[in-house]
């Protein structure tokens, strides 16, 4: 009797565990798709339902399905707003040389830049600039922090 | 900013022995074993001092003479000066002639000896350099300069002593360049920074308004250029750290980054990013002539010339990854070198033209390595988390780079500084800044 109670709540205390460390694991994972961040933690909006930002995967300039949606948001918000100008912020994470980081950024960057025009977004209300690795949103050193660095980011210009 | 500094050297004794030395340093291996080396302190005359301390507001600039001296010594991993505590000869006595068996006995093999004194407001030093074992003199030199200059002599001293005893030139009258660096992670505040090779005479050449990055020096001047965010338009600039004068390189409508000098310094190789594409380029600093060296969809960047000017390694992403290549100066010939596992950048030719000094990343570290100029012979010289950007000592001999540390899991601990490495391997040192430090860039000899 008494074994079989110590059993039911040690049974108990295990399925706790589980549920709580596939919770851990769960989180982390619907922050990160492969390696390419798609929480929303560091994004601002540009308007109601509009993200600032894309991310991007190591080394790559590729954009995502999600990446291309937002964009694509963007796009209409801005010919809707047809006197807004923007920057395009390329981004890269902390895992890579100085100066190819730079030339990554502006790559992410243009990217991004062409996608919107492809939506009709003169290229005239678009300039771009790289900031490489020097300015992360995530100070951490762990695969989450770079995730969110690699990113460009649309900034109203004016 | 320097002034130029007019030294004027004296042989004291020309005929010293330069062919039957018995003393050498083997510089093949390191620092497994290094030299013992007395330095006794340059003496002065009560005269001389009490006029310096008004002049220089320091004490004994003979003993701090000494210390530049030994510092720079044991720093390069090549000679071990021993404690002043066990010298048993006065300085001044054994400047004229050292009694052998006093020094011996402390298992000293070479020893300096020297005298300051002041001359007509002209600071004069003068030094001799003793081989112990065979009681002789090596070699006899003296130096004429402004008493402000105390801690340069010491740098010649050690750059004629050096030179003398492992038949190589000497790195030590040199200064670094590089960034500054404050505040958290997420805000860097960057200043352009400049420095004597040992670490002192910091002085800082920009506020830290706009970002700054990569300062290099010109081989033959002392003129800089580096990246400045300036009004946010990422451009490479030219400044002359004499007068402060600064200017854009080129007119580019776009990013330029990644400048470095050729070695006659005449030009400036960068890389210019338009529309996601970086390629390289240089402009020639007297006619203004841009010239296009890569043409690729690729990102081509971190170019360097060889020292004679006739090939140029840089890094490109054209394989599908980050790696080095080598092509000639017009951009014609270009060849992969580097085939190792991993991502190769910021490759930088040796001034002895032999060896390329690159950054790797293989599976999370980074290494900071040395390989032939055709890829073989691959040695890599230090592991860490992360590390980058080697810049030679002007002799070839030593590489400069920065090292950054990983932070928490908070995201704190963040740091970033200068570190030096034999070419060996050995001797591996961190280097002293006031603040946070990284994109070092070491310059020529300032005399020669």
């Amino acid at each position: 009797m008494n074994l079989s109670k110590f059993f039911k709540n040690a049974f108990l205390v295990m399925l706790a565990c589980l549920v709580l460390s596939a919770c851990a694991t769960k989180k982390v994972q619907n922050q990160m798709q492969g390696d390419v961040y798609t929480g929303t933690d560091t994004v601002e909006y540009l308007a109601s339902g509009v993200p600032d930002r894309v991310f991007f995967a190591t080394n790559e300039s590729v954009l995502t399905t999600a990446s291309r949606d937002t964009l694509r948001k963007q796009a209409e918000w801005l010919r809707k707003n047809s006197k807004v100008n923007v920057v395009l912020e390329g981004h890269a994470d902390e895992r890579g040389t100085r100066e190819y980081n730079l030339a990554l950024g502006e790559r992410r960057a243009n990217a991004a830049k062409d996608y919107l025009m492809t939506y009709g977004i003169s290229a005239n209300r678009i300039s771009v600039i790289s900031y490489g690795k020097e300015r992360p949103v995530d100070s951490g050193s762990n695969p989450l922090a770079w995730s969110k660095n690699r990113r460009s980011v649309t900034v109203k210009a004016n | 900013m320097i002034k130029k500094i007019k030294l004027s050297i004296i042989l004291l004794i020309i005929a010293t022995v330069q062919s039957n030395a018995l003393i050498e340093v083997d510089i093949t291996r390191g620092n497994l074993d290094p030299l013992p080396i007395a330095v006794s302190p340059l003496s002065s005359d009560k005269d001389t001092n009490s006029k310096l301390i008004k002049e220089l507001k320091i004490d004994k600039v003979g003993h701090k003479i000494s210390n530049v001296v030994e510092n720079n010594l044991k720093n390069s991993g090549l000679f071990n000066p021993l404690n002043n505590d066990a010298f048993l000869q006065k300085p001044d006595i054994a400047h004229l002639k050292p009694r052998f068996e006093d020094w011996s006995l402390i298992k000293a093999q070479a020893l300096i000896t020297g005298k300051v004194t002041l001359n007509d407001e002209k600071l004069r030093v003068e030094f001799r350099l003793w081989d112990v074992l065979a009681g002789k003199e090596m070699m006899a030199l003296a130096f004429t300069t402004v008493p402000s200059n105390w801690r340069r002599v010491g740098h010649i001293i050690t750059d004629k002593v050096y030179e003398r005893l492992t038949g190589e030139k000497g790195y030590f009258d040199t200064r670094i360049i590089y960034v500054a660096e404050d505040g958290p992670k997420t805000k860097r505040i960057k200043k352009l920074a400049i420095m004597d090779q040992d670490g002192s005479n910091t002085k800082y050449l920009t506020l830290g308004n706009e970002l700054v990055l990569t300062p290099r020096f010109n081989p033959t001047n002392q003129m800089v250029t580096y990246l400045s965010y300036f009004k946010n338009l990422p451009r490479v600039y030219l400044l002359d750290i004499e007068t402060g004068v600064q200017e854009v390189v080129g007119d580019f409508p776009g990013m330029t980054f990644a400048p470095r000098f050729s070695p006659d310094g005449k030009k400036i190789i960068m890389s210019f990013a338009m529309d996601g594409n970086s390629d390289i380029y240089t402009m020639d600093l007297e006619n203004r002539i841009v010239d296009r060296i890569t043409n690729h969809p690729s990102i081509d960047t971190s170019p360097s010339y060889s020292p004679d000017g006739k090939f140029i390694c840089f890094n490109s992403d054209r394989s599908g990854y980050q790696q080095i290549y080598v092509m000639k100066k017009d951009g014609t010939g270009v060849k992969r070198i580097s085939f190792g596992k991993g991502l190769y950048g910021t490759p930088v030719w040796s001034p002895r033209g032999d060896l390329i000094a690159f950054t790797k990343l293989h599976k999370g570290k980074f290494y900071i390595g040395v390989m032939r100029t055709d890829g073989s012979g691959e040695r890599l010289l230090t592991e860490n988390y992360y590390q980058e950007a080697p810049s030679w000592s002007p002799n070839g001999r030593v590489l400069i780079f920065y090292r950054e540390t990983k932070t928490d899991s908070e995201g704190k601990g963040f740091s970033a500084k200068l570190w030096s490495i034999d070419l060996t391997g050995y001797n591996e040192r961190m280097v002293k800044t006031e603040s946070d430090a990284s994109d070092p860039s070491w310059s020529s000899l300032l005399s020669n």
